[in-house]
């Protein structure tokens, strides 16, 4: 009679979870992290996968990938099935541990990375050892603003970025700025993020089996996108009236001729085809400095945490969301859903080949929109020719250390060799760090 | 025997919260304390490092700009704040029965959760279109670019926090009508200026309130992360195309600890704003017993 006041204690403890097993501990019960159901690129896979196995609880914890979160939970044992993050990340986590070989899995479930983007699979394969699939691949081009270019006297078709020289001229004569104000950007290098991509162009990897930050031909491709921007209103200006931009609208920056010419990720044809489909643009592969192709790759992969409860059961999950056939499936669900709303199918860009030829030869329906039927030739044209930075255990250290460095020219802080040669320093230092001091 | 019992009550009570400050708090801070002197990652067992998290503080230029970044935010902003603040509590006090309605008004914009306040600061604060420079131009000025030139972050952040004032306002105001009306009356048929009564009346009757604010805003400045943070690190993996001029010193702790997985050098970091805070609390604790005035005391 006395020991009553102790029973709601013991439930509140309990419900507070610190008794009885998780949901994860649960057979049959598969969760992710890092995967939202935004589109039906996503439902669509699903519910392929749900179909084949209605027995699963697959339990998908919407949001974006959360570093914090998956390390701490790996960390208390406590982890989700399987995480969906950005390629750069995984080499930082195989090296510590964090995520598991997916060598037997792959083999077990017939699914051959030789049939993936090359790129992409680099992305994923550290020291040897392939710790996560390819999903999605994006690449970057040249975005040219056609009617802005012909009233300044400049036929979009000879606009390249093969000479340095002559862009930085036409960059000029397109640019207009007035009172400290950006009136119009000639030509957007995209710097700092696209930094891997110049130094590319003029020869020079960024990252190798060690960073090469203060490479002279690094040095050079940062002095002269710097200088490109510098010489447009400063980059104080010029980022500010870049914020101003309604990218995902209707009167995005090429409608509105904000922008001349830019380099762009691939995902933004789409943008311009389902929000300003009669926008008059030339999409054109970046070049290097000797005139071929060059784009830069990214995209997410599916990965297994160390200590995850249903390691195959999370393998079949990932088999079955990158098979062709499934991407195929979404790929339809996708143009169904766009066609109700009027809107064209852009296409899915995936990194598994299969998928992508046949989505683009039995799905692919661009409703005679001239930036998706121009665009996505060149698009298709240059994924298999492009690079990736391979993974590294310090990876967003590095890509701070370089960003970091190239702001600080943008403002004037540093001249580039001295900036290039800083953030080389910090690089090494990141990755003795790593290495545990 | 009635004081024991009374003291045993008195523990019973305060028990919940001495078991939360012991396994939340103190066990935590303990925990963070002994991982200062390790090289942690998260992933694999700590690793005893000695003090050379602590030394390499020292020699680290990114923890020496946010100090700077953190300290000069701190010496804008508290000022400011407690200005502003004080201007606004005089003037509510005039208000007379329209008073109710203006605290409302001055108090509503604390309520903003601070990402949204963010973003809409990002608009308003834009030196290309924001409204600031827009309004700054009907004066004849030409705005800086608040949120892309590294020399005008810092001040458009100190803009940006005395949204908040409200807050701040309303417990002046509450001090304000606490100091006695006949002193004023003295005062005037002393033929004492405004200025004077301000100065000799009004600011020591308040002096305990502002010694509040000017602690609490202080550590709260000292510590200031989730605006500078949504505005300029959130969206973004790496470093903000602005470089560091906002980065405060709980943001590169946090890109520290989850960022680079530096748990150990994070937690050292952690300890140093905590003996800073720590040092400048005891100053201005040292410095109210000259400039402090209570009414039970005097």
């Amino acid at each position: 009679m006395t020991r009553w006041p102790l029973l709601p204690v013991v439930l509140l403890v309990a419900g507070c979870g610190g008794l009885g097993p998780s949901a994860a501990d649960r057979p049959n019960t598969l969760t992710t992290m890092g995967f939202g159901l935004p589109d039906e690129h996503a439902t669509a896979r699903v519910a392929v996968f749900r179909e084949k196995r209605p027995e699963v609880d697959l339990r998908i914890n919407e949001g974006v990938f959360d570093e914090q979160q998956f390390l701490s939970s790996v960390a208390a044992g406590d982890p989700p099935d399987l995480v969906y993050a950005d390629r750069r990340k995984l080499g930082g986590y195989a090296a510590r541990g964090a995520v598991q070989d997916l060598g037997s899995c792959l083999e077990r479930h017939d699914v051959d990375l030789a049939g993936y983007r090359e790129a992409a699979v680099r992305q994923v394969t550290y020291d040897g050892t392939v710790y996560g699939v390819p999903d999605f691949f994006t690449v970057r081009v040249l975005i040219l603003n056609n009617p802005v270019l012909r009233e300044n006297g400049v036929d979009p078709a000879t606009m390249s970025t093969t000479d340095w020289t002559a862009l930085a001229e036409v960059s000029a004569k397109l640019a207009r700025a007035q009172d400290g104000r950006v009136q119009r950007i000639g030509f957007d290098p995209r710097v700092p993020e696209f930094v891997a991509m110049w130094a590319k162009a003029n020869g020079a990897d960024l990252l190798g089996d060690e960073p090469h930050l203060d490479d002279p031909r690094v040095v050079e491709a940062v002095r002269y996108t710097t200088d490109l921007v510098r010489a447009q209103g400063g980059w104080a200006a010029f980022k500010a009236f870049r914020d101003t931009f309604d990218s995902f609208g209707a009167k995005n920056e090429l409608v509105s001729g904000q922008v001349a010419a830019m380099a762009m990720d691939s995902w933004y044809v789409n943008t311009l085809a389902a929000n300003s489909p009669d926008v008059d643009v030339t999409v054109a592969p970046l070049t290097d400095r000797q005139g071929r192709p060059l784009t830069e790759a990214g995209g997410q992969a599916w990965a297994i945490p160390k200590g995850a409860r249903h390691p195959e059961l999370a393998c079949e999950l990932i088999a079955t969301m990158t098979a062709a056939d499934t991407w195929v499936t979404a790929a339809k669900a996708r143009r169904d859903a766009l066609a109700k709303k009027g809107k064209p199918y852009s296409g899915t860009f995936t990194a598994n080949r299969a998928a992508d030829e046949r989505i683009f030869a039995e799905v692919y329906d661009p409703r005679g929109i001239r930036v998706l039927e121009q665009g996505v030739q060149v698009l298709q044209s240059v994924q298999d020719k492009a690079f990736a930075l391979p993974p590294s255990p310090a990876a967003s250290d590095l890509v701070r250390s370089w960003e970091a460095a190239v702001s600080r020219v943008l403002f004037g802080q540093q001249t580039p060799q001295e900036s290039m040669a800083q953030a080389q320093r910090e690089a090494d230092r990141a990755l003795t760090r790593v290495g545990g001091r | 025997m009635t004081s024991a019992r009374e003291a045993r009550a008195g523990w019973l009570f305060v028990l919940p919260w001495v078991f939360g400050f012991l396994l939340l708090t103190a066990g935590p801070m303990l925990y963070s304390l002994y991982l200062s002197f390790t090289h942690y990652d998260l992933l694999k067992p700590a690793r005893f490092t000695g003090l050379t998290n602590y030394r390499e503080i020292l020699t680290d230029d990114r923890a020496a700009t946010a100090l700077w970044n953190t300290v000069f935010f701190t010496l804008l902003h508290v000022p400011l704040q407690i200005v502003l603040a004080l201007g606004l509590a005089s003037l509510l006090r005039r208000a007379g029965r329209s008073a109710g309605f203006f605290r409302t008004v001055l108090f509503l914009p604390t309520m903003t959760p601070p990402v949204a306040l963010a973003a809409l600061f990002l608009l308003l604060l834009n030196g290309q279109n924001g409204a600031i420079n827009a309004v700054l131009g009907w004066f004849g000025f030409t705005g800086p670019q608040w949120t892309t030139d590294p020399a005008w972050i810092k001040p458009g952040l100190v803009l940006m926090s005395l949204w908040t004032v409200g807050s701040t306002a309303v417990l002046y105001l509450a001090a304000l009508t606490r100091v006695p009306g006949e002193r004023y009356e003295a005062a005037r048929l002393d033929g004492a200026s405004p200025w004077r009564q301000f100065w000799h009346i009004t600011l020591p009757g308040i002096s305990g309130t502002i010694y509040f604010t000017l602690i609490v805003n202080t550590i709260a400045s000292l510590q200031v992360f989730t605006e500078a943070y949504t505005m300029f690190f959130g969206a973004r993996p790496s470093t903000p195309a602005e470089g560091d001029a906002a980065l405060f010193y709980v943001i590169y702790l946090f890109q520290e600890a989850f960022g680079s997985l530096r748990m150990g050098y994070a937690s050292a970091l952690a300890w140093v704003l905590f003996v800073v805070i720590a040092a400048i609390t005891a100053l201005q604790v040292r410095l109210s017993r000259d400039y402090v005035h209570y009414e039970d005391r005097s």
